[in-house]
């Protein structure tokens, strides 16, 4: 099982595992009566201990088994959740994930096992000092299971702190199992795998005996059935058998959904099968006619209780069916793909967009119903695959926003300051590219809120203001756009000195008149920095730059949206929601296809001869009381020909500015095919790639900040001569 | 490259095209196919040379003049002009390029007998780009190096346009995480 691909996946796994422990643990420091959240810390870490004890990872089983006892003190009430624990915790964290990567078979030279030894000594100070007790429990988890009688019903863990606070709706699962030679000799025993499902919530245990029958412990291939009730998700059962899967033949299936009231309505036995149809009605008066007594007589006892006997003529509905159910059981699975395979997948997808816009158009030349419908229908399912296969890579932004907790906690802590992260839209998905891109800017600007933003505790209350100071993550959809804002309640961006800063630096010019809008966002031009001094944190000037390079590279913008003095600040991030198909505007010059990212497309306006001569050639228009400079892309590019009477501009916003693009022609909206335009022409200035149109012509695709960029020093440099 | 021993000899497949009237030839190897010319997109602000990209089968490949790039007059197109597609290995990867050429000849077999060196000056193209001068019958073909041809290019380019290179290190990126 030395295996390096398990070893792989139990390193990506157990940091998966510690991410959910280290937002858990600073949740708990919120709400540290919520016996949940330590349930659910107290399940991560479980698995990371078997897991790692499974995969060699000795150092790290030992180390979470100590983790597990001071959590178990907790949970019993014998400890309570004090910063320190919380801290210790952490800390605890970071060493586990130390020990990850390195070389995880000893412990690493990059591990300090001293630090390990320390840390386990603080916990078991903090909990009350009870190392002794566990001395001999070091290989415990299995030792703990043998305790426990592998059948029969056991009391879920912490059915206290789930049940009270519960409104989850209870499903019952039923559990198969059957574990091969494999499993047993890579240490496992089925022991392990129901104590974990005993702690989502109240198993029921079947063992069937295989074809050895009495064959001895441990090496007889078993059959096993466990009936789990639990509120916890699918998932959370499936996390159980992560490891398993690979050497058991297993499979979850949800038997019912229990809500309350569907509960009532459910009372007899025979109604509840037959409507789930898990037997017919046929089946359903044979068994009755055997079962039905002894079960209501059980119950009317009280000898066992209703779920109990549901659960078991459910098992005696699936022993007559066993055999024929162990392959075609309706598994809720998930595999984990290797992300260059979906790339892989989203480039086919994108040429079969491009060469069905072809088949669509060949087609129209053609009056004939007999190819126009199956094309149409071509069309429908590309459109579908499309959506399907970007559906794909899309994820939850709140994996990113969970990191962020730990940076404000440990740098409101070093800044002296009090900062509380509040999150919202964590569920807002996108593509997995843009996130992995998001987390660097996300940092600077969360960190320049704290920094710069914030006050201190005391200037805070003087300002009459609460001590602690709140940072606000929100992630929200914008038609294709994702809009992500950074708010904090600090001081405000002082505007004044902004601009005394940007004339010192030579980036902005004395007397230049700005709007407040304008001076804003010059905090992101690179050298600008208003932190008086430079500290660990921020005041080099570079972060708001980076910020701004990332989010364009990612064909978004970022801006101040607001500040007001002493009220605090937001700034927003625009993102398209993904990058291998961009909606992007299809427009003409001459007979050169261009495509502008819909996202930073306003507006689309007329540009007459009158309006041109109106401002005596100027390069700038008014559009509704506003004056838009504009750049003529004809000229730009130096296409040649000559222009129409009237041209159409386009009106775009790059980091809170507007600005026109003149053009010939404006055609429609296009979903467009990202291409690279191939290394030649990787310096290519205002364009950032191509897409293959219907026709089979190539267009080029748009980079509005370059040109923007580009006309701006052009101007600049023509004065300068 | 497909070598038979032939008479004790290495024999080794180019092919021949024509650029300008005069004869040239490259390593069959190199070429992955040849199309007839089809609709250009040319890439404003770049050097005349590169004459754009096409639509090779839904990706986009640049295609480069090849007469302009060694310094003669540019390829006028005819019913003739062909591109030749072309395989590199640039930084580790291997991307198409495409060669506007006046017209694309055959197949042929040169023995290394029939390559003679590079003529130390006369030939008018940079030697560098040049890997011998085949003799097939009575006629001379410029045997192009065309992996040093192409050698250059990015950094060229970069050179030309030195201060807009945050400007292309951004199309890079996109054209990384497109």
């Amino acid at each position: 099982m030395g295996n390096k691909e398990y070893v792989a996946i139990f390193r990506e796994e157990t940091a998966e595992l510690l991410d959910e422990i280290e937002s858990s643990l600073l949740e708990l420091e919120k709400d540290p009566s919520d016996l949940m959240i330590v349930g659910r810390i107290f399940r991560a870490m479980h698995t990371i201990k078997g897991s790692g004890a499974m995969f060699g990872f000795d150092a790290i089983a030992d180390f979470t088994h100590h983790f597990e006892t001071m959590l178990d003190k907790v949970r019993d009430g014998k400890a309570s959740v004090t910063s320190d624990l919380i801290d210790l915790t952490l800390a605890s964290c970071d060493y586990i994930h130390a020990m990850l990567d390195a070389d995880g078979e000893t412990v690493g030279d990059n591990v300090d096992p001293e630090v390990g030894e320390k840390l386990i000594a603080s916990l078991q100070k903090l909990v009350g000092g009870h190392g002794e007790g566990d001395a001999g429990g070091e290989n415990s988890p299995l030792d703990d299971c043998a305790k426990k009688s592998p059948s029969g019903q056991r009391a879920p863990v912490q059915d206290g702190g789930e049940k009270a606070s519960a409104k989850e709706i209870n499903v019952h699962y039923r559990i198969s199992l059957l574990p091969t030679m494999e499993f047993f000799s890579g240490g496992n025993t089925v022991e392990q795998l129901i104590d974990e499902l005993s702690l989502l919530g109240e198993c029921t245990v079947f063992q069937h005996p295989g074809n050895k029958v009495d064959g001895g412990a441990g090496d007889n291939n078993d059959a096993w059935e466990i009936l789990l009730t639990t509120d916890r998700g699918t998932d959370a059962v499936e996390d159980v058998f992560v490891f398993a899967r690979s050497s058991c033949n297993i499979s979850v299936t949800v038997l019912v959904t229990e809500d309350e009231n569907h509960f009532a309505e459910h009372q007899k036995l025979g109604e509840i099968l037959i409507a789930r149809g898990d037997i017919s009605p046929d089946d359903l008066s044979r068994v009755l006619a055997k079962q039905k007594r002894i079960g209501d007589l059980l119950v009317e006892e009280h000898l066992v209780s209703r779920s109990k006997v549901d659960a078991a003529l459910v098992e005696q509905q699936m022993l007559q069916q066993a055999s024929a159910k162990v392959g075609q059981t309706k598994t809720a699975d998930s595999i984990r793909v290797a992300a260059e395979k979906l790339d892989q997948l989203i480039n086919l997808v994108g040429e079969l967009v491009v060469n069905q816009a072809r088949l669509t158009q060949v087609s129209s030349k053609y009056d004939d119903p007999g190819l126009v419908e199956p094309v149409e229908e071509v069309e429908r399912l590309t459109a579908e695959l499309r959506d399907c296969v970007l559906n794909i890579r899309m994820l939850p932004i709140g994996t990113t926003f969970a990191r962020f907790k730990r940076l404000v906690r440990d740098l409101s802590a070093e800044l002296g300051k009090e900062v509380v992260l509040v999150t919202e839209g964590g569920e807002t998905e996108l593509d997995k590219n843009v996130i992995d891109q998001l987390g660097e800017p996300m940092i600077h600007l969360i960190r320049n809120c704290i920094d710069h933003g914030m006050e201190t505790p005391a200037d805070r209350e003087a300002k009459g203001k609460p001590r602690k100071g709140t940072v606000r993550l929100s992630a929200e959809h914008a038609g294709a756009n994702v809009v992500i804002s950074v708010t904090d309640d600090g001081k405000g961006l002082d505007v004044e000195k902004i601009l005394q800063k940007g004339i010192e630096k030579g980036l902005v010019r004395a007397g230049e008149d700005l709007s407040q809008k304008e001076i804003f966002n010059s905090i992101f031009m690179p050298g600008l920095s208003t932190a008086a001094t430079v500290s660990s944190v921020s005041g080099r000037g570079v972060g708001m730059d980076v910020v701004k390079t990332t989010i364009e590279r990612l064909k978004g913008s970022v801006c101040v949206a607001e500040s007001v003095k002493n009220k605090g600040t937001t700034i927003t991030i625009t993102l398209p929601l993904t990058l291998a198909i961009i909606d992007g505007l299809l427009v003409l010059v001459e007979d050169t296809y261009l495509v502008l990212p819909l996202t930073q497309v306003e507006e689309c306006v007329e540009l007459t001869k009158e309006d041109i001569d109106h401002f005596h050639d100027r390069r700038m228009i008014p559009v509704r009381d506003q004056l838009v400079p504009y750049v003529r892309l004809r000229d730009f590019f130096a296409i040649p020909g000559k222009r129409p009477e009237i041209e159409q501009m386009v009106i775009v916003m790059v980091n809170g500015e507007r600005f026109g693009l003149v053009l010939d022609d404006v055609i429609g909206e296009h979903q467009t095919v990202l291409k690279s335009l191939g290394w030649v022409y990787r310096n290519a200035i205002g364009l950032s790639g191509s897409t293959v149109l219907g026709n089979g012509e190539v267009a080029l695709i748009i980079d509005v900040p370059d040109i923007m960029k580009v006309a701006q020093k052009e101007e600049k440099d023509v004065f300068a001569d | 490259m497909t070598k038979v021993e032939e008479k004790g000899e290495l024999v080794a497949q180019y092919l021949s095209f024509i650029l300008r009237e005069e004869n040239f030839a490259i390593e069959i190897s190199k070429v992955r196919e040849v199309l007839d010319v089809t609709v250009l997109t040319k890439i404003p602000r770049m050097p005349e040379y590169l004459s754009g990209v096409i639509n090779l089968r839904g990706n986009v490949v640049p295609v480069m003049d090849l007469g302009l790039k060694l310094g003669m007059t540019g390829i006028e197109q005819t019913h003739n002009t062909c591109i030749m597609i072309v395989e590199l290995e640039v930084e580790g990867e291997t991307v198409d390029m495409g060669l506007l050429t006046d017209s694309v000849q055959m197949v042929i077999d040169l023995r290394n007998d029939d390559i003679e060196a590079v003529p130390k000056m006369g030939t008018g193209i940079d030697t560098e780009f040049i890997k011998g001068m085949g003799r097939q019958d009575e006629k001379f073909l410029i045997i192009l190096d065309i992996d040093k041809v192409l050698a250059k290019e990015g950094r060229a380019v970069l050179q030309d346009n030195s201060d807009e290179i945050i400007g292309a290190e951004q199309a890079e990126a996109v054209t990384a995480t497109a």
